[in-house]
């Protein structure tokens, strides 16, 4: 593989970079026919993001050398990261930036040519690795927002910078609510300050969403999007379901991009019909009754709504089908998927039966398939790369 | 203080017209009450009659209640907000956990509201305090900087509420409002007593603090060296801030600093000019106090009362503002 970025899209590279670094500890990078797609999941599998970066964006662009098989690979994240540390020496000096992976020596080679003659070579050690593909579908989502990054930039200015957690939701008068999310906790004696943000629907390009509904997601991941779509002036649209299924956050333009897959809380917003009417005078509501998901309720959430679904394939072979797996009410531990057990070695450790989920976005490493995979990056999807041994 | 209030008023106050439907129907009664349980929480399950009420909306373009309040957080991570119909005070009394400093802060209510209504907890008593998180306040009136319109309402929303609505000026047709709720404490009468306005000791020395943004650089150099700082100043014009230790002694003289006219003559004629008063006090306090002076104030007055305690006075255009950090024992 050899790509060569000149000019301004460097910067562009380097803000992308950033962005998938808010999310992941480690990148996959995967040169495509469609273009350079790279990717990462963050530890509990709560988020995925994924630029796809198509082959006009380059100056030159070369999937793989001819008569040889695409190479993946998978580097740290830190390690990439430090190319592109600093957005304004790129903006600044670099002129060019070569990626190459030559799949002799074991390295991911990124060049960066400066002014002056200067230029900064960096071998970066990167493993094997099977794709990384998160399963979704925005099509399959019944809602949709759709807005220039920067009023959604603009909407989550009044949130303080260490909040969590945000609820996104329609109010009454299809006005767009973004509330903070606070968890609930009943003995609490310092409450938190609780912010809501609320925009009319004229500011939407799109609003497709009914009074009422609502989710919640990281607003911190959310951010790193944010500050990669608001300087280039891009769309951002949020396709999002029921609550607990995960939300798609999508920007593009001509030469790219991006979608963030983020996990949404699965218990139904508690104070949902604070959106859809004003109240004036009322008794303070049972607010536990929120806060610990009876097992009741909690076997009607799919399990897999608290992660988002991710295919495993080997390599060129194309998708292998796996068996779907639905959960009875008694919550039985995550079955090993018969030959595919070596990868449950990444696994979280499982639950035990009957023990409501502790926290929210859990991490379960479930391989089902929820719908028809849609793969928006091509060929040879997988869930997370197989232990050294199959290669 | 006349002056820089007649320069507030003349702001226009803003149009009732742009208030839009964010302001009428919400909670402006709380349903809370606060006397008798020992503090100000809202016992759950049960609905009391109205007690506190305010609803207030600030003039655009007083950014100032944001300097206050950036200020208040600078100074006290906890406030007091005592409310009354023609002043709001900010208060900060001596307690253990603030290490014996306390704090006063007055603002003139008709300076900074266009419309002001409040009820007190009764009639005789026609004042609210609240217990707040100051850093919660300045970062709610943060978002007002670009407001058409604020409103300040105390609610009860799960727990009272100071809840700040700002509808913020739009580029598009269609209004964009934030709402902060800000957790309050209602505080009870029977503690009031501790949150009066202090008592101006009687000083040894009154003098004219420097310029406070060098006097904070300095401070702020010595507080490497050790925590232990001498604030000595004579009626001469004379301020000097020492810090010793074993290895090094560091001052610095400020000269011609001016002295505030004395209360009384006599006291003036018994006194030698030249003799100085000092008072040795935690530098730490010291630097928080001028931390929250992003501004250089109209007036800025230092009283010492040897060994005893130092009090700064200082004036930001038409907020008073009052500091008093204890000697170390």
């Amino acid at each position: 593989m050899k790509c060569l970025v000149t000019g301004g899209n460097v910067k562009v590279l380097g803000k992308a970079v950033h962005s998938l670094s808010r999310i992941g500890d480690e990148l996959y990078l995967e040169p495509l026919e469609d273009g350079l797609s790279l990717r990462t999941v963050n530890s509990s599998r709560s988020a995925y993001a994924c630029f796809l970066f198509a082959p006009l964006f380059f100056q030159q662009y070369q999937a793989a050398t001819p008569g040889q098989d695409p190479l993946r690979c998978k580097i740290l994240m830190k390690s990439f990261l430090s190319v592109f540390r600093s957005l304004t020496m790129l903006e600044k000096t670099v002129e060019k930036c070569c990626i190459s992976l030559n799949s002799r020596s074991s390295r991911l080679v990124v060049q960066l040519h400066c002014k002056y003659g200067v230029r900064k070579t960096h071998n970066l050690s990167f493993q094997d690795c099977e794709s990384l593909q998160a399963v979704f579908d925005p099509a399959l989502c019944p809602h949709v927002l759709r807005a220039p990054a920067r009023v959604l930039g603009e909407a989550v200015l009044p949130f303080p910078p260490a909040l969590a957690e945000v609820t996104l939701g329609i109010g009454r008068g299809r006005r767009v609510i973004l509330r903070s999310y606070q968890e609930e906790e009943a003995d609490s004696t310092v409450k938190a300050m609780v912010t809501e943000m609320s925009i009319g629907e004229e500011d939407f390009q799109q609003l497709q969403a009914q009074e009422g509904v609502a989710i919640t997601f990281c607003l911190k991941e959310f951010r790193g999007l944010l500050s990669f779509a608001e300087p280039a002036n891009l769309s951002l649209s949020i396709h999002f379901d029921a609550p607990g299924r995960p939300a798609i956050f999508a920007v593009e333009d001509s030469l790219l991009n991006g979608h963030f897959v983020l996990a949404t809380l699965s218990e139904p917003y508690p104070h949902s019909q604070d959106l859809r009417s004003p109240e004036p005078c009322r008794p303070a509501p049972q607010l536990q009754a929120h806060s610990t998901p009876h097992l009741d309720d909690f076997a009607n959430d799919d399990i897999d709504s608290y992660m988002i679904a991710m295919e495993t394939t080997v390599g060129s072979e194309g998708s292998r089908a796996l068996p779907s797996i639905s959960l009875s009410p008694g919550l039985q531990p995550p079955c090993s998927l018969g030959p595919h057990s070596e990868e449950e070695d990444e696994a979280e450790p499982s639950t035990v039966p009957g023990t409501p989920p502790p926290k929210k976005f859990r991490s379960l490493f479930f391989g089902s398939i929820l719908a028809p995979a849609y793969s928006p990056q091509g060929p040879s999807p997988v869930l997370a790369e197989d232990s050294e041994g199959e290669g | 203080m006349g002056q820089g209030g007649a320069a507030v008023r003349a702001l226009v106050p803003c149009s009732r017209g742009g208030a839009g439907a964010a302001d009428t129907t919400s909670a402006v009664f709380g349903a809370f009450q606060g006397q008798t349980a020992g503090h100000g929480y809202f016992p759950t399950g049960k609905l009391h009659r109205v007690e506190p009420v305010l609803r207030a909306k600030l003039a655009p373009g007083t950014l100032d209640v944001l300097r206050v309040s950036n200020m208040i957080a600078k100074l006290a991570k906890t406030c007091t907000l005592r409310i009354r119909p023609d002043k709001l005070n900010f208060i900060l009394a001596d307690k253990v956990a603030s290490g014996g400093v306390s704090m006063w802060c007055e603002l003139e209510q008709e300076n900074f509201f266009s419309e002001f209504q409040m009820e007190g907890v009764s009639a005789e008593n026609n004042e609210i305090y609240l217990e707040l998180t100051s850093e919660n306040l300045s970062r709610a009136l943060k978002t007002a900087q670009n407001a058409r319109a604020l409103k300040i309402k105390l609610t009860n929303k799960h727990f009272p509420c100071l809840t700040v609505s700002i509808e913020l000026l739009s580029v598009s047709s269609s209004s964009r409002i934030v709402t902060h709720d800000i957790p309050v404490k209602v505080i009870p009468r029977k503690l009031w007593k501790d949150l009066q306005e202090p008592a101006v000791p009687d000083s040894d020395v009154s003098i004219y603090l420097p310029v406070l943004k060098t006097m904070k650089s300095v401070v702020e150099k010595m507080r490497n060296i050790s925590n232990h700082l001498i604030i000595e100043a004579n009626l001469n014009g004379d301020l000097n801030l020492k810090i010793e230790t074993e290895v090094v002694c560091v001052t610095t003289h400020f000269k011609d600093l001016g002295n505030p006219p004395l209360a009384s003559e006599n006291a003036s004629q018994a006194r030698n000019p030249e003799q100085m008063a000092e008072v040795h006090v935690d530098i730490r306090k010291l630097l928080q106090f001028l931390a929250g002076q992003q501004v250089n104030p109209t007036k800025a007055v230092c009283n010492i009362v040897r060994n005893k305690i130092v009090h700064f006075d200082l004036l930001h255009e038409d907020v008073s503002l009052q500091y008093f950090i204890p000697a170390l024992s």
